[in-house]
């Protein structure tokens, strides 16, 4: 069961590598999110994908009677999920704001904070 | 609960916990707290120095307390929920831990107090101080965890109050160097999360003790060595290892001077941190492995810093320089994996947050004294005081590690640990990154302090009190630098805790799982 979902995290990863060697940052962003919904899905094949029985025990019981779903996986990915999320956010805005301010969303033409006629340090005193 | 016959003896602790104990899960509580409170009086702006400066000093006296508390009774945990480990979050702090994490207070304490010069009212109403708090949650929460997982949600506190921070004015300057540090750091943490995930899937655990006795247990048949490089690159890029460096010259001289300050002194240190919890506790025989790797990037990383610093006009860009230099002496220290390597690497450290806290602020001030950042238009501050060129001149001798400063001792360490298995090139390396980085800094000296004002710039005054944290951190070093043994015994101590982790997974399970 496994191996289908590898193979589907490995192309959430090849996409959201190659959206992320964009100049462009929309494109950047949408590569992160990519990412992020790559990873979640990591963790939860990592988690293994067993029945898809939820893990609670029946009354008189102290261990489930049969094999149940790992719900640790899904905390992790609830946690991941919430994170990626308010980054995306983040970023968005912060890259709309760059597109306001700086005028473009080209990453090669922002060269605000590194000019690229920087002036070298004098060399005598 | 007399229906249920399950025996809640195996995963609950059932004794209350002893009051010291509570101590560990203090710091990152009592930042969130503060925090929280700050920002509910976001609009007042005069309270909150108020409640932030004490609060910050309560933290560093928490931290203190922690460290006399481990250091008199070994690592010392806590689990969440009173699940017994390893299903419960456990926070364990060990001296590592405990140190990095009081350094850490010790620095934000230090850029609070210079922040009531740097940050104004519109800045504070911004939200300055809740932001420093929170980060201060994050920073100390990752110091004192031992839950992998945990560690993770800690880098993301402390990143998204430094996304805050290092976007406060918006100037679309800051907008860009911004872009740069969200973009890289977040690729960094996801990198961390995938790891983890993997770590996961391998182990079955999250928590970092049973972490530590599994792998010791399993190693022949575990791909840990995929974990171990994942990790090194992950935590090499927060730490702005080479070649993973880039994102930290392309943003750290970009916000105000007082949040540079802070994180060239907490950010960077985390990363390292990390990889000393990762690499030497829980993979000590892959980083053996790695050794060879981690040492090349920590030589690249030291000398390409030291000479980015000798181009630099921009004196906050060569400070960003110098820091980059700093990570390539710990990670020497970290490759060498000798009880002298890892406490030459954790002491750096301690130092680095300090001192380079410190060259920032000064920075800072040098910018308002003489009106510029720029080396080319900079001069006459000696004459302008006296008092700040030498404090100045202290912290640039410290960072260079030349005696008597703090900087020296660690180096020390990590060239005497390298020259005793024979690895002479890694000392040299160590001396000549000294070289490089006395003749960036002289320079710095020698063109701002010594040199007449080239031109009549329009200059701001001293603003009182902004020299009162540079005093501190500098007496810190100079104590430190003048007094090593108590510091050296402790973090040789430390050292030893990390590369023989009995002591911490006893404290995790006491009944020796």
């Amino acid at each position: 069961m496994e191996f289908p979902f590898v193979l589907l995290i490995g192309l959430f990863f090849a996409a959201a590598v190659y959206l992320m060697l964009s100049k462009f940052l929309v494109r950047v962003l949408l590569g992160v999110v990519l990412l992020g919904n790559g990873v979640n899905l990591l963790l939860f094949t990592n988690g293994r994908i067993l029945r898809e029985v939820p893990p609670i025990i029946p009354q008189g019981h102290d261990v489930p009677a049969t094999l149940t779903a790992n719900p640790l996986p899904q905390a992790l990915i609830l946690t991941a999920i919430v994170i990626s999320f308010s980054f995306f956010a983040f970023l968005l805005v912060l890259v709309y704001r760059a597109y306001q301010d700086l005028g473009t969303d080209n990453g090669n033409e922002m060269r605000l904070a590194e000019p690229e006629d920087d002036p070298l340090p004098p060399t005598g005193y | 609960m007399a229906a249920n016959p399950a025996d809640l003896s195996a995963a609950l602790v059932l004794t209350p916990v002893p009051a010291a104990d509570w101590l560990v899960v203090l710091p990152p509580a009592w930042c969130i707290l503060a925090g929280a409170v700050l920002l509910m009086l976001r609009k007042s702006v005069r309270l909150q120095a108020l409640i932030a400066i004490p609060a910050l000093a309560g933290l560093v006296v928490i931290d203190a307390l922690l460290l006399a508390h481990v250091a008199a009774n070994g690592p010392v945990t806590m689990v969440m929920g009173r699940w017994l480990p390893p299903f419960g979050i456990a926070f364990t702090a060990d001296l590592t831990g405990v140190l990095f994490a009081l350094a850490g207070a010790v620095v934000a304490l230090a850029g609070g107090v210079h922040a009531l010069a740097d940050i104004d009212a519109s800045g504070r109403r911004y939200g300055f101080y809740p932001f420093l708090l929170l980060l201060m949650a994050g920073v100390s929460g990752a110091f004192l965890t031992g839950d992998i997982f945990n560690l993770y949600v800690w880098f993301e506190v402390l990143l998204i109050a430094s996304f805050g921070l290092i976007t406060l004015g918006s100037e679309p300057r800051q907008i860009d160097g911004a872009i740069k540090y969200a973009f890289l750091n977040l690729i960094a943490t996801t990198l961390f999360l995938v790891t983890t995930g993997y770590l996961y899937g391998i182990f079955g655990t999250l928590n970092m003790a049973d972490i530590a006795a599994k792998a010791a247990a399993g190693r022949a048949e575990l791909p840990l060595m995929t974990l171990a490089t994942l990790y090194f690159v992950a935590f090499g890029m927060k730490a702005a290892a080479f070649p993973v460096n880039f994102w930290l010259p392309a943003s750290y001289h970009t916000p105000r001077v007082v949040v540079s300050a802070l994180f060239a002194g907490l950010l960077t240190k985390v990363g390292i941190y990390a990889l000393l919890r990762t690499l030497v506790m829980l993979f000590p025989v892959e980083r053996e492995e790695l050794s060879f790797l981690i040492v090349l990037v920590g030589v690249a990383t030291m000398l390409l810093g030291a000479l980015g610093a000798l181009g630099q006009s921009d004196i906050r860009r060569l400070i960003g320089y110098v820091v980059i230099s700093g990570i390539g002496v710990m990670l020497a220290g970290l490759s060498l994996g000798s009880p002298g390597g890892i406490g030459g690497a954790i002491f750096y450290a301690l130092h680095s947050m300090v001192v380079m806290t410190a060259l920032y602020m000064a920075a800072g001030l040098a910018g308002r004294l003489a009106g510029s950042f720029d080396l080319n238009s900079l001069g006459g501050l000696y004459g302008r005081s006296a008092l700040f060129s030498a404090l100045s001149l202290v912290l640039f001798f410290a960072a260079a590690g030349l005696p008597p400063f703090s900087g020296f001792w660690p180096k020390v360490m990590v060239a005497k640990a390298a020259i005793d298995i024979g690895a002479w090139w890694l000392a040299a390396a160590v001396l000549a990154t000294g070289f490089l980085t006395t003749i960036a800094l002289g320079r710095v000296f020698a063109l701002a302090y010594w040199r007449p004002a080239p031109m009549a710039l329009p200059v701001q005054t001293m603003p009182a009190g902004a020299l009162l944290p540079l005093v501190l951190l500098t007496a810190l070093t100079v104590g430190f630098g003048l007094f090593p043994e108590r510091l050296m015994a402790l973090v040789q101590h430390a050292a030893q805790g990390l590369a023989d982790p009995r002591a911490y997974i006893g404290s995790v399970f006491p009944e020796g799982k």
